[in-house]
């Protein structure tokens, strides 16, 4: 019968720590994807001269653009840790749920440390 | 395809609030998922209150007793009500297992019961399991010979035996792969965890002959490779086993196999 309905799913599953995590995984390498073109722009003006190079670092330097740019440097030390995990996964280790919430939540810590780390030592 | 909202005949409206139990002390409020074929309303959430002094300690028992006392109406499998059958499963508390196996006081506040996710609902809480059996069918679970048949039976060896434990224990509850949001979006071509487990525990049986053929059906991005790692499935299976670990050696064969 075609018209049985369809049982609830995302709205009613409990959010896990293995899928919110995989989503985020998903979200930031999509996000990096359109970010990275803000750099590839920045080169682009690099090459055009002096007067668009200075015009697009003013551009650049406002509150939103920041926010911008430090969120894009989280997803990628979110999206390199992960992906590190994904490696781990493919060569057929770490399966365990132990372990996977482990790694996991190591992820999550060490993206953030990393961009605290990349903060203070590049940008600051 | 993925489909964020329920379409419009499956939208959950709210149901009927019964009557709570009399002079009970130890109440439990139970939500459960609605459905009946035979009229034309959209599912709807009922609100149930058990008296605990009066029930058996699991999910299961709650059911059971609501069925006998409140509504004889409600629906739902159950048979061995010790895990081994893998009928009563369902989407209890947002998580996906078996009700016999899951305890009642293992929630606090109010028990919300679903029936599996992303599945055509018969009623009630018994979903529509047709396609999950079929993809179970369409990796050969049997042993796939081609040599003569020995004179009594085909041996292997107790550590090749050993390969199987961990997957052989699987009771085809489902619970694993309408956990996974990957099936949802594509349970029609992704083969799901269950059925890639019960794959993989063929292909690496000592007896069977077939492990190409097998390995080379598999090797589709949808029928294998659209399992992303996400690992619910692992985090859903109430008799502890591990797709995700099946799938990733099934993967690992693949690269040797081509």
């Amino acid at each position: 019968m075609d018209d049985r309905p369809l049982s609830p799913h995302l709205t009613v599953y409990k959010p896990q720590i293995t899928s919110v995590l995989s989503i985020f995984h998903r979200i930031t390498g999509a996000g990096l994807a359109v970010s990275t073109t803000l750099v590839v722009f920045w080169i682009v003006s690099i090459a055009m001269g002096k007067s668009t190079f200075i015009g697009f670092n003013n551009f650049l330097d406002n509150s939103i653009v920041t926010i911008v740019l430090v969120s894009s440097l989280w997803a990628l030390w979110y999206h390199f840790c992960t992906g590190l995990r994904h490696l781990y996964w493919d060569m057929g280790y770490g399966y365990d749920l132990k372990s996977v919430a482990i790694s996991g939540w190591a992820a999550v810590a060490c993206s953030f440390l990393l961009t605290f780390l990349t903060l203070l030592f590049f940008v600051i | 395809m993925v489909e964020l909202r329920l379409p419009k005949n499956s939208r959950v409206i709210d149901g009927i609030t019964w009557q709570k139990p009399l002079d009970a002390e130890n109440v439990q409020e139970v939500r459960i998922y609605r459905y009946n074929p035979e009229d034309s309303e959209n599912p709807r959430l009922d609100t149930f209150f058990v008296d605990l002094d009066k029930c058996g300690p699991m999910i299961l028992d709650a059911l059971i007793k609501i069925k006998n006392e409140i509504d004889p109406t409600l629906t739902f499998r159950r048979s061995c009500r010790e895990g081994i059958c893998g009928s009563c499963s369902m989407n209890i508390g947002g998580v996906n297992t078996l009700a016999c196996l899951k305890g009642i006081k293992e929630f606090k506040g109010p028990i919300s019961i679903y029936p599996l996710p992303h599945l055509p609902v018969i009623k009630d809480l018994v979903p529509d399991l047709k396609l999950f059996y079929k993809q179970h069918a369409s990796i050969k679970p049997w042993l796939e010979t081609s040599t003569d048949e020995p004179n009594e039976e085909w041996l292997q060896s107790e550590a090749d035996r050993k390969q199987l434990d961990g997957l052989y224990e699987c009771v085809m509850c489902a619970c694993c792969s309408t956990s996974c949001p990957s099936y949802w979006w594509n349970g029609d071509k992704y083969l799901g965890p269950a059925a890639l487990l019960h794959a993989y525990r063929w292909i690496i049986d000592s007896r069977d002959q077939d492990q190409k053929a097998r390995l080379d059906d598999l090797d589709d991005s949808f029928k294998l490779y659209r399992c992303h790692t996400i690992m619910n499935c692992a985090k859903a299976c109430p008799k502890g086993l591990n797709p995700a670990k099946a799938i990733a050696e099934i993967k690992k064969l693949q690269l040797k196999n081509s």
